[in-house]
């Protein structure tokens, strides 16, 4: 006979509370307590957002359009007094709301493309993870074939074929950059898939879609999740080096990376105009890789003890 | 005076969700050529005791209190003091054979490493020397095995060798965490066979550190049971065994499956769970599961001895 | 009169490895399970011990044809399991289950309590009503000892041992005939796996479960087990009765094993002198030939490094795959 099945304090933590069912604390929970406390990805969520809100709503209040020549002002530095107050380029366009619009253009891109990536990655990894077999073997031969072909050339080509629309160059670089997420998700289904709660599962009859579903997809997300952060602003720092090779968007509309490339030409003359879209994109992507290292610290069950 | 006495010994952990006291004010001592068990369950502490007098602790923890090897107190050295006791008169053997040695180096080359380093010894003579205990220890065909790469060798092989390093530079103390407990029961024998030609082969004290009472009670002489960070029992091996004082240790023994023992009666289980470490009662830790707790368990209870050494936590047994 | 749930004849589960790079390879053929049979009845407890690479494991998943065999027959209630189309096997599968070695990785981390134990009665019967669900997984907990206004919490909220009887809730709450513990007790404290012995033993009682029940080590194995059945590389070497087997073994592999055993008893552990077996585990890669227990037999006869003993009865009832089996007396006690 069980001396403790007739025991009545199970768990003397517990009985003191109360009958009513008690709220667990959820690993994401967790996770995000944990965030919380990493000073470094905090700061620079609130950076970021400030970032955004000034990027969208910014442009609006200020009173110069971003094409608008002023010819009074060519290439002034920052000052107050000319009302342009992080100076103008060499046509006079004032840098501040060029910034910003291009901003928009370069986080728009960012997201966009990163979005492409996951939705692409993600389903093409979790498939090919998850089913394993010559599927897997062909699937991920497709993807180092495609990982060879030289990027650049890939994107001149879409180019010189489909011209330079702003959309083009969303695909194109999300078409290369869901090649990594593939990879990184399929390494992660692979080991899920040998979990024990996966066999579990299986011993219990769960088909492959809902094991798919309630036990694979909840368990990527934290690596998916890193990993989205972490590519957003590398996909920022190659648009910008299209831009910069003159691939990038075309003018009126300008990035980050089209105006760091302006500024350049200007820079001993008037080096604002290439440090000021500099800071900018530096600091976005520096928030983005505080942000990206600090959910992969606060989703890593290693800590827990 | 005793070659480690370890002395009010606190050792406690930071972690998001607060502090972890792993082990509290624990006091025990180990005599030259002793063989001390330190038993208990997971939480119980006994690995940390030991981490904490090694200055292995992880970033996170911090200890107090005192740990005199031969007078010197372990817990005051800095790193490269200790690293002159540290593989020279105190070896470690760890539990897990796969990971505790490394991969890509010859055995020979990592054996050799710690001897060398202390003794000064040319590497021919730390090889002879590392074969010939190999020898002392019934391995068949020491010098071939020597030459071979970790993952040639079986687990039980690996543990062996671990065995040998342990013994290579002659140490005053030899710590040994659950060294049998990754292996096959067959294979558990022979190292436990090994363990007690080590102790005829030299004149080490050994502190095991062991979940597993069957293996105790073949090795070591006095046993200190640990529960929640506390020491609950200390006594000679005979004294825990027939004569269990505390109801931790009673209850231990009793959920122990015996094959000599008839099985009609079930096993005894001690009910409920070991204490979360995060929050951990007032008074007597053991309390909520034990089955003789009375009103005074609520305050901490004393350690009280009897003449031949036998101690115990409790407040059973105290006259009224 | 006992009904015979399942039949196990002849099952061998061979793993293919090929080693060696473009110019030459050659494959080894593990045999991870190798011609292994045996019945068992409703109510029973089979024990199966062995060490590590003797292919319990294995055995277990192929038992609940989770791994398809390469030879032989799992008969359950007369039906052979890997004849079943992917459906029909899909409904077998509420009658056995499975209970895991590491209690904490067994269970999914982000899904509640309540959702693991549920998650079986969603999968067979989709349409029930929530409140249904919610009595049966408080019902299941509580046969298993956990406080049922625990549903809310996860996993990591819990310790091993509770861990562990969520497992067996979630392996309950089908009315299973048949729960396979593949070790379930070694990972858990001594202490806490008495009492996870003791549910296990207690659920058989209550709701005549056959169990069985696969552990390394054979003292908790006795206190739980009819019969027990002990395998080395691949193969059956003794399927005993439980009191015969730990009186007297009929295989010199059980008899190290029992005498492997660490005693808790300072004065007896010191009187043994037995050295136990030398050697290793061979590599399964390169089974022995013959006996594969021959290399490490101190009863060693020519004729075992030739011959396969095959698994057969002895007049006690009980199977043994040794060609000495009569003329060795291994009772435990008498020295030698």
């Amino acid at each position: 006979m069980t001396t403790n099945a007739d025991h009545p304090v199970i768990d003397p933590f517990a009985a003191a509370l109360s009958v009513s069912h008690i709220k667990g604390r959820s690993p994401w929970q967790d996770a995000w307590h944990r965030l919380l406390k990493n000073r470094a990805a905090v700061y620079s969520a609130f950076i970021m957002a400030a970032m955004l809100l000034m990027v969208v709503f910014g442009p609006m209040l200020i009173s110069w359009e971003p094409d608008f020549t002023d010819w009074d002002y060519t290439s002034t530095p920052p000052s107050l007094a000319s009302g342009h107050w992080l100076g103008t380029d060499a046509v006079g366009r004032d840098l501040l709301v060029r910034t910003l619009t291009g901003g928009r253009i370069s986080l728009m891109v960012g997201l966009v493309a990163t979005l492409v990536s996951l939705l692409i990655g993600v389903s093409y990894g979790a498939i090919a993870g998850y089913f394993g077999g010559t599927a897997d073997r062909i699937m991920m031969r497709m993807v180092d074939i495609i990982y060879a072909l030289p990027f650049i050339f890939f994107v001149i080509l879409l180019m010189v074929v489909f011209g330079r629309h702003i959309l083009l160059i969303f695909v194109a670089i999300g078409a290369i950059n869901w090649l990594d997420m593939a990879r990184i998700v399929r390494g992660q289904t692979l080991s899920l898939k040998n979990t024990e709660y996966v066999e579990a599962a299986k011993a219990c009859g769960v088909s492959d879609w809902n094991i798919i579903r309630r036990h694979i997809t909840p368990n990527l997300l934290g690596v998916v999740i890193v990993y989205v952060t972490l590519t957003i602003p590398q996909v920022i720092l190659v648009e910008s080096f299209l831009s910069f090779l003159g691939l990038g968007v075309q003018e009126p509309m300008s990035s980050w990376g089209a105006l760091v490339s302006d500024g350049a030409q200007d820079m001993e003359s008037a080096p604002w105009t290439l440090i000021v879209p500099s800071v900018f994109l530096t600091v976005t992507l520096y928030c983005f890789n505080f942000i990206g290292d600090g959910l992969r610290d606060a989703l890593d069950p290693k800590d827990h003890l | 005076m005793a070659l480690l006495e370890v002395k009010n010994l606190d050792v406690g952990f930071d972690t998001p969700e607060g502090e972890v006291h792993a082990v509290n004010h624990l006091d025990f001592s180990l005599e030259a050529g002793e063989a001390l068990a330190l038993v208990g369950e997971s939480g119980s502490g006994k690995t940390q005791t030991v981490m904490a007098i090694l200055g292995l602790l992880a970033e996170n923890g911090h200890v107090s209190g005192q740990a005199l090897f031969k007078g010197k107190d372990l817990l005051q050295l800095n790193t490269s003091e200790l690293n002159q006791h540290r593989g020279n008169e105190i070896e470690m053997i760890f539990q897990d054979p796969m990971t505790s040695l490394n991969p890509y180096l010859r055995l020979d080359k990592q054996m050799i490493e710690v001897v060398r380093h202390h003794r000064g010894l040319k590497k021919a003579e730390a090889i002879a020397k590392a074969v010939e205990i190999l020898r002392a220890l019934h391995i068949p065909d020491p010098s071939r095995i020597i030459r071979q790469f970790p993952h040639e060798l079986s687990g039980g092989m690996r543990q062996k060798v671990m065995v040998a390093m342990g013994l290579l530079s002659e140490p005053e103390l030899l710590i040994a965490d659950e060294p049998t407990a990754a292996l096959d029961v067959t294979v558990q024998v022979q190292v436990t066979h090994l363990m007690g030609a080590l102790r005829e082969n030299s004149n080490a004290a050994i502190m095991l550190i062991s979940h597993d009472l069957g293996i105790v009670a073949g090795l070591c002489e006095r046993v200190l049971v640990m529960y929640a960070g506390e020491a609950v029992e200390c006594g000679s091996v005979e004294q825990i065994y027939y004569d269990p004082k505390h109801p931790y240790t009673q209850g231990l023994l009793n959920s122990i499956p015996r094959l000599d023992q008839p099985d009609e009666k079930g096993l005894k289980a001690i009910p409920g769970n070991p204490p979360n470490l995060l929050n951990l009662p007032g008074g007597c830790k053991f309390r909520d599961r034990c089955p003789k707790a009375f009103d005074a368990c609520s305050e901490k209870p004393p350690m009280q001895a009897d003449e031949d050494g036998h101690a115990y936590r409790c407040f059973l047994g105290i006259p009224a | 009169m006992t009904d015979r749930i399942m039949r196990v004849q002849d099952l061998s589960v061979h793993f293919k490895l090929r080693e060696g790079g473009l110019l030459r390879s050659k494959t080894h053929t593990i045999k991870a399970v190798d011609g292994v049979s045996f019945d068992l009845d409703a109510g029973e407890t089979l024990g199966i011990v062995g060490e590590s690479g003797c292919g319990k494991s294995t055995l277990a998943r192929a038992l609940l044809a989770l791994i398809k065999p390469n030879r032989g027959r799992v008969l359950w209630l007369g039906e052979d399991l890997n004849k079943l189309d992917e459906e029909a096997l899909r409904k077998k599968r509420q009658d056995m289950q499975i209970v895991f070695q590491d209690p904490l990785a067994a269970l999914n981390p982000r899904l509640t309590v309540r959702a693991i134990i549920a998650e079986p009665l969603w999968t067979f019967f989709p349409k029930i009503a929530r409140v249904q669900v919610d009595e049966r997984v408080r019902g299941v907990m509580k046969m298993v000892g956990l406080l049922p206004n625990q549903v809310n919490r996860y996993p990591h909220e819990f310790s091993a041992g509770q861990c562990q009887r969520i497992g067996i809730a979630r392996a309950l709450i089908l009315n299973p005939k048949l729960i396979i513990c593949d070790e379930p007790v070694s990972a858990l404290d001594v202490s806490i796996q008495a009492q996870i012995v003791n549910l296990l033993k207690d659920l058989q009682k209550k709701l005549n479960l056959s169990l069985v029940f696969i552990a390394h080590d054979l003292s908790v194995v006795k206190h739980i087990s009819d019969r027990v059945m002990v395998m080395y590389l691949g193969r059956a070497m003794e399927l005993s009765r439980r009191d015969h087997l730990y009186k007297k073994p009929l295989h010199p592999y059980t008899n190290a094993l029992i005498k492997a055993v660490p005693v808790p008893d300072p004065k007896l552990a010191r009187a043994a002198i037995d050295r136990g077996l030398t050697g290793d585990m061979p590599s399964p890669l390169d089974s022995p030939s013959g006996c594969v227990f021959h290399s490490r037999c101190p009863f060693l006869i020519k004729r075992c490094q030739l011959e396969v003993p095959a698994l057969r009865r002895m007049e006690s009832g009980d199977w043994v795959a040794c060609h000495r089996a009569e003329e060795l007396d291994l009772t435990i006690g008498k020295s030698g």
